[in-house]
């Protein structure tokens, strides 16, 4: 049976998938167009899957699939009309949710609006579903259970912000979603194999040794970064992986609202109000305005037409133009302003904790989120080994000379344009030789992240070249010092590296020399901390003090350490072993220094919820 | 339907079997002639049957009245309007349709050439895909003026209908609770 390299863009907004049989030498992953419910009782195949979950009321009944005829929600196009129609039945941003460390990620959450008659699910279920739904879709394609997706080599991408936690969740709603076998990709890397793969072998006279690569992914919901860097190994190109950035909360969902914004106070000045379905088509009205005035036509100006929700369509439907003007200002100069390279992006403190939401980045302006990026690993080249060109030791921001663009918002060419303008006076005032940066050219950036996912999948087996790159973090402990407690002031804390940056996939880093000491019956809970610029603290190494924002705390780490042939109230000392999982993930065992048998070892929970006020 | 002959004994058997087999390796086909053995018992139940193509005309009908209003913008009458209000209904209408249209189905050109450019028919030229007009007499070959280049789907795509629904509800009305 012909077994198939299958890549999964499980994104905020859209799914994709791709597929390509691995036994057939120069097969090209093609994008498999996905079954959905596109209204009641309609199914068609459509190349994107909208990550959407409605749940049907009791009156509309079962939400037939050809292969389920009993399903009481449903997935897909119709589900994200519904978001519109009825948004307390329908869960949306699940993946937003996923990565969200303030919130039980596998609680009953969505919607979070959601009426008593709806059971909500956790952002894991959510994801579950989609999954779930490619995997049956996969599985109809090929005729049933034999050419079942646990049965391919599946390759599910997430954000390279993702952390180690975000990362686990996302394995496991794959495994619950019966991809039994898969393994997680960055998505910037992703767009990176998608590019290598349309380029064919030509793409090595567009990459060579020396060249730092940024990865700018602009998704609808979020904003994701990373850095690829060139090195000559023993005569050989090799590709690393150097720096991924934040997780920013940003993406064309915002530019919509924004533009739709200035859409609405043309039409306000005119004396009409929108109702909520206007107000709703609206947003995509402006989308698509937005979309062709920045798109490189040669318009100034794009007319909207608003239709009311009722059957009379002339008389109440409203009118009203965007110019190219309002948008360059509203999305060019508001979301990519110039900024000069010291811009940091503004943080307002967090406003009482009356209402749970997504941690939505409080500064829009993506150049200056991309400043900070670029100072912030001003160092990823630092521990490179083979041959970089010696970098300025003056230079106080990372120097990519070529740009790779991805995410639906980069399909505008203003966008780009002012991307690449800012890198370059950027590069310029911090003293680089180098020409202009390059734009590395991709199509079709909707499905990259699927098809380069599925490019990977075949890399993987020996057909092409594979990034390296490992964790894109150090992650530590938290060790409270015994000091006499004093009221009001925090007890000092140190952080010990158990997982150093970098670590490569099926590694294990060596156990530290630290102990820590659990209580036997107990689910002990430990200070978690990540970071993603430390690239040279080893494991074990115990950190007393840091710069500002070089850190950031993590949920908290538990270890339950069953009785089993110990006193429950012991105190039991442990070493925490890390283990870079081939699959993706970050995997910390708790070992007794005394074990009661050999090879004693209790796994460490990543996803624990925060503690009320914690 | 009712107007058609009953079926001969022998044209019964051959029925009996094609219903067999379908039935044994076809849910769907399992579920039609289970709705259909039903719908004698409870006809009430079921939506009224529609032949195969009034339904896709009617599914594809309640496309352009769901991704482009076509419906409410021909069942309202335009004298009243003025040319603006009709304008900015028709966006929303072109608007709408135009990406239902190309969602579902690729248009073309039957011919390449510009309209206005002269054109020789040749003899066996087809008339499904090519109209003569003015003053035409003859054999061919004829050499004319294209006037409009005629259009065809190289790609048409509706969606599948699952479940059993009424197809002759083009949009259903809507309630806000509330």
């Amino acid at each position: 049976m012909t077994r198939y390299a299958v890549g999964i863009d499980l994104g905020t907004t859209h799914c994709a998938m791709a597929v390509a049989p691995i036994e057939f030498e120069g097969a090209r992953p093609e994008i498999l167009l996905l079954p959905q419910i596109v209204a009641r009782g309609q199914i068609e195949g459509r190349p994107l899957l909208p990550s959407f979950v409605y749940f049907a009321t009791t009156g509309e009944g079962p939400q037939a699939l050809p292969w389920d005829a009993e399903r009481p929600f449903s997935v897909g196009e119709q589900a994200r009309a519904c978001a519109i129609e009825a948004p307390s039945r329908v869960v949306a941003s699940a993946k937003s949710w996923l990565s969200h460390p303030g919130v039980d990620r596998r609680s009953g959450l969505l919607p979070i609006d959601a009426p008593d008659d709806v059971g909500k699910i956790s952002p894991v279920e959510a994801s579950r579903r989609y999954l779930q739904h490619l995997a049956e879709v996969f599985a109809a394609r090929s005729g049933g259970g034999r050419g079942a997706l646990a049965e391919q080599d599946v390759v599910v991408t997430v954000p390279a912000s993702f952390d180690a936690s975000a990362r686990e969740l996302t394995l496991e709603a794959c495994l619950a979603a019966g991809i039994e076998h898969p393994t997680l990709l960055e998505e910037p890397q992703a767009a990176f194999y998608a590019w290598t793969d349309a380029m064919g072998d030509a793409w090595r006279h567009n990459v060579r040794p020396g060249d730092v690569v940024l990865v700018v992914d602009i998704g609808g919901g979020t904003t994701d970064l990373s850095a690829i860097a060139a090195v000559e190994t023993g005569g050989a190109l090799e590709l690393v992986r150097v720096a991924v950035g934040d997780h920013i909360l940003l993406g064309g969902d915002n530019m919509d609202l924004a533009v739709a914004h200035v859409a609405r106070e043309k039409l306000e000045k005119l004396g009409k109000s929108l109702d909520r379905w206007q107000r709703a088509s609206l947003v995509h009205a402006c989308r698509v305005a937005k979309e062709r005035l920045l798109g490189g036509e040669s318009l100034t100006a794009c007319p909207i037409a608003i239709a009311s929700r009722g059957a009379s369509l002339m008389g109440t439907t409203l009118r009203t133009e965007l110019t190219r003007d309002d948008v360059a200002r509203t999305i060019v100069d508001g979301f990519f302003p110039r900024v000069e390279a010291d811009a940091r992006p503004i943080v307002r403190p967090r406003v009482g904790l009356t209402q749970i939401g997504l941690p939505y980045a409080s500064d829009p302006g993506i150049t200056r989120h991309l400043a900070a990026f670029l100072s912030r690993q001003s160092g990823a080249l630092s521990q490179l080994s083979g041959a970089m060109p010696a970098a300025e030791s003056t230079a106080r921001l990372l120097h990519p000379t070529a740009v790779l663009f991805n995410g639906g918002v980069m399909k505008a060419k203003a966008l780009r344009e002012r991307i690449v303008e800012q890198i370059d006076a950027w590069m310029r005032a911090d003293g680089a030789q180098a020409s202009r940066v390059r734009v590395l050219d991709a199509e079709d950036l909707d499905m990259a992240v699927a098809r380069g996912a599925c490019a990977y999948a075949l890399a993987r087996r020996g057909r092409g070249l594979r990034i390296r790159g490992g964790t894109a973090r150090a992650y530590y402990v938290g060790i409270e010092d015994s000091v006499p407690a004093i009221p009001g002031i925090e007890p000092p804390i140190r952080a010990m590296c158990v997982a150093p940056f970098g670590m490569e996939e099926g590694s294990e880093a060596t156990l530290p020399p630290h102990e820590l000491g659990v209580v036997v019956g107990e689910a002990c809970r430990f200070r978690f901390f990540g970071s993603s610029v430390r690239r040279q603290d080893a494991a074990g190494a115990v950190l007393t003090e840091w710069d500002e924002g070089e850190i950031e705390e993590l949920p908290p780490l538990e270890v339950s350490l069953p009785a089993d042939g110990r006193r429950e109230g012991d105190v039991v000392p442990v070493r925490l072993r890390s283990h870079a999982t081939e699959v993706g993930t970050l995997r910390l065992d708790a070992e007794p220094i005394q074990p009661r048998k050999p090879d004693e070892r209790w796994r460490v929970e990543l996803n624990v919820r925060e503690r009320p006020g914690g | 339907m009712k107007d058609r002959p009953l079926d001969s004994l022998f044209s019964r058997l051959g029925l009996a079997f094609v219903c067999f087999f379908r039935v044994v390796f076809d849910a769907r086909a399992a579920r039609s002639v289970r709705d259909a053995l039903e719908d004698g018992a409870s006809p009430k139940l079921m939506p009224p049957r529609t032949p195969a193509a009034e339904s896709a005309a009617m599914r594809l009908l309640s496309i352009l009245q769901r991704e482009g209003r076509l419906v409410d913008f021909l069942q309202q009458d335009v004298t009243s309007f003025s040319d603006a209000d009709v304008g900015a209904a028709a966006r929303v209408v072109h608007d709408g349709c135009r990406k239902a249209l190309h969602t579902h189905a690729t248009i073309e050109p039957v011919r390449l050439e510009a309209e206005g450019a002269r054109v020789t028919i040749e003899a066996a030229y087809d008339a499904d895909r090519l109209r003569l007009l003015g003053d035409v007499k003859g054999s061919p070959p004829y050499a004319g003026v294209l006037r409009h280049r005629g259009w065809q789907a190289v790609r048409f795509a509706m969606p599948e209908t699952v479940g059993v629904h009424d197809e002759t509800v083009l949009a259903p009305a809507e309630v806000e609770v509330g």
